[in-house]
């Protein structure tokens, strides 16, 4: 799956626990998961179960706190996935 | 001092109508929300009908928050948040508050909203070794106040915000608590509600105790009958409503429309003795908790244009109407109208006095007594403290001005409420 795939499904995933309708609409692979999309730190494991079941992977909790930004996010699953 | 307390906005989701409008039209046409429920049919329940709110994927996504919208699948937050926001949009309040306002809460309950359908999608895993799968929204899901909890994370309440559970008087008992609340001056505005699930998690219990209807399950819309000669049991069913009450100044200084002034309301148990059970009610505690509501709100009895009762169709129904014989005093010719949407949505359990409380104001608002469906012959013991043209089989249109509304409920609760239409 391309880069820009994968950027297309995990925005897809992230969109319902967006805080800030505005902020996903300017969403790069910069944006910081919290502090950009202020989305709320609980539901980062919420994300973490979606990307799980959609790209069936398992991601281990130590990982998830290098799930900061959505590069990061793609970086993770892309590793998951070779 | 006491503080004048008014009703400014209401919501439903009903199981004849998603919304205060749909709602009221299904209410003065008569229209019946009960169906037949194959999946009760084939999980060997006794009852096969009951009554769900038809929620569509539409709704969900034009009225909710999209978090909500996209992640929830519980009924009874769903039909809850639903119910809650039109009601904060009747009243013409921000649906989009960037901060918390310290003079608004909430009350808002549920009977069992854990108990909600989504149990097998989300509890059932934690038996195969896979909690993991619960992610976060699990506990909100499944806690009481659920419902209030993400009401609260739209509409930024900063006063008392709190979830009652009180079986059947839920619904009722959240407008007494938050009607308390602002007539002591301790909040200036309360959203009151309650919600209710459905399905067969919520619906089994019931069905085991033999209280539900099981003679009506190939004519649905004929199985809730309260008041009739035969009553057969009640008829399942979810919902929720909401209302949004002020403090008469709070309201007026901001223009608001006003539909009614709480008068009073009053609630107490039957502490399960005298008579009292869990599921049967000790007549001297609801008399006194009747007349305990009326005497707080300074008005004649006579002036009771319409009593919205429990009445479940279920052999309560007699005693029901006995204590309100009893209580109010009244020469036969001289008892108020009376009526439940019950014939027409089923019993909606922890959503009932919240969904009723809305039929009521409707019924204020628009001048009307909704017809009582399924009547047929009319209980003898009813039949004897009651004339048969004060329990309408069609709608009557007339003005009303001052409703009585009373809920029962399981483990020997009681809660009264009177209220007044604003002119």
């Amino acid at each position: 799956m391309t880069r820009e795939a994968l950027l297309e499904k995990v925005k897809e995933i992230i969109k319902p626990y967006v805080g800030d309708g505005e902020a996903f609409d300017n969403l790069t692979e910069a944006s910081d998961l919290i502090n950009d999309l202020k989305i709320n730190s609980a539901h980062v494991v919420d994300i973490v179960l979606d990307i799980e079941s959609e790209f069936d992977i398992m991601i281990d909790d130590d990982a998830i706190n290098d799930m900061t930004t959505v590069a990061s996010s793609i970086d993770l699953i892309q590793s998951k996935m070779e | 001092m006491n503080k004048r307390v008014v009703i400014t906005g209401m919501g439903v989701v009903a199981p004849n109508g998603v919304g205060v409008e749909d709602f009221n039209k299904s209410l003065k046409a008569g229209k019946s929300g009960i169906r037949f429920w194959e999946e009760s049919k084939r999980l060997n329940f006794r009852c096969h009908v009951g009554g769900k709110p038809p929620v569509t994927r539409e709704i969900i996504e034009e009225q909710l928050p999209p978090f909500i919208a996209k992640k929830i699948t519980n009924n009874a937050v769903i039909y809850g948040c639903l119910a809650g926001l039109e009601a904060w949009r009747d009243a013409g309040l921000d649906t989009h508050p960037e901060k918390r306002d310290p003079d608004t809460g909430s009350v808002f309950g549920s009977g069992a909203l854990s108990m909600d359908s989504y149990i097998d999608t989300k509890i059932y895993p934690i038996d195969q070794g896979e909690h993991k799968k619960l992610g976060t929204i699990s506990i909100p899901e499944t806690m009481a106040s659920g419902a209030s909890a993400f009401l609260n994370n739209t509409l930024a309440f900063g006063n008392r915000t709190m979830a009652n559970s009180s079986a059947c008087i839920t619904g009722s008992e959240a407008l007494a608590l938050g009607f308390e609340t602002v007539q002591s001056g301790m909040a200036k505005r309360m959203l009151c509600g309650s919600t209710e699930g459905d399905g067969r998690y919520i619906w089994s219990g019931f069905d085991a105790m033999r209280i539900l209807c099981s003679v009506s399950n190939d004519e649905p819309e004929k199985a809730s009958r309260p008041m009739n000669i035969k009553p057969m049991g009640f008829v399942p069913a979810g919902g929720a409503g909401a209302l949004v009450i002020e403090d008469l100044d709070t309201a007026l200084e901001r223009g608001a429309k006003i539909y009614a002034e709480i008068l009073s309301s009053h609630f107490n148990s039957g502490g399960q003795r005298e008579g009292g059970s869990m599921t049967a009610p000790n007549s001297d505690a609801v008399q006194e908790c009747i007349s305990q509501c009326i005497d707080k709100s300074g008005i004649d009895i006579r002036e009771i244009d319409l009593i919205s009762g429990h009445l479940t169709s279920t052999k309560g129904d007699v005693i029901e109407v006995k204590n309100w014989s009893k209580t109010l005093g009244l020469p036969k010719e001289e008892f108020p109208y009376i009526n439940t949407p019950k014939s027409m949505i089923g019993h909606c359990i922890g959503g009932a006095g919240s969904v009723e409380l809305v039929a009521c104001l409707l019924q204020m608002r628009d001048g009307y007594i909704h017809p009582n469906l399924n009547l047929g012959e009319i209980h003898p013991e009813i039949s004897e403290l009651v004339p048969a043209e004060r329990i309408p089989t069609t709608r009557v249109d007339r003005e009303i001005s001052t409703v009585i509304k009373a809920n029962f409920g399981f483990g020997d609760l009681n809660c009264v409420i009177l209220l007044r239409k604003w002119k």
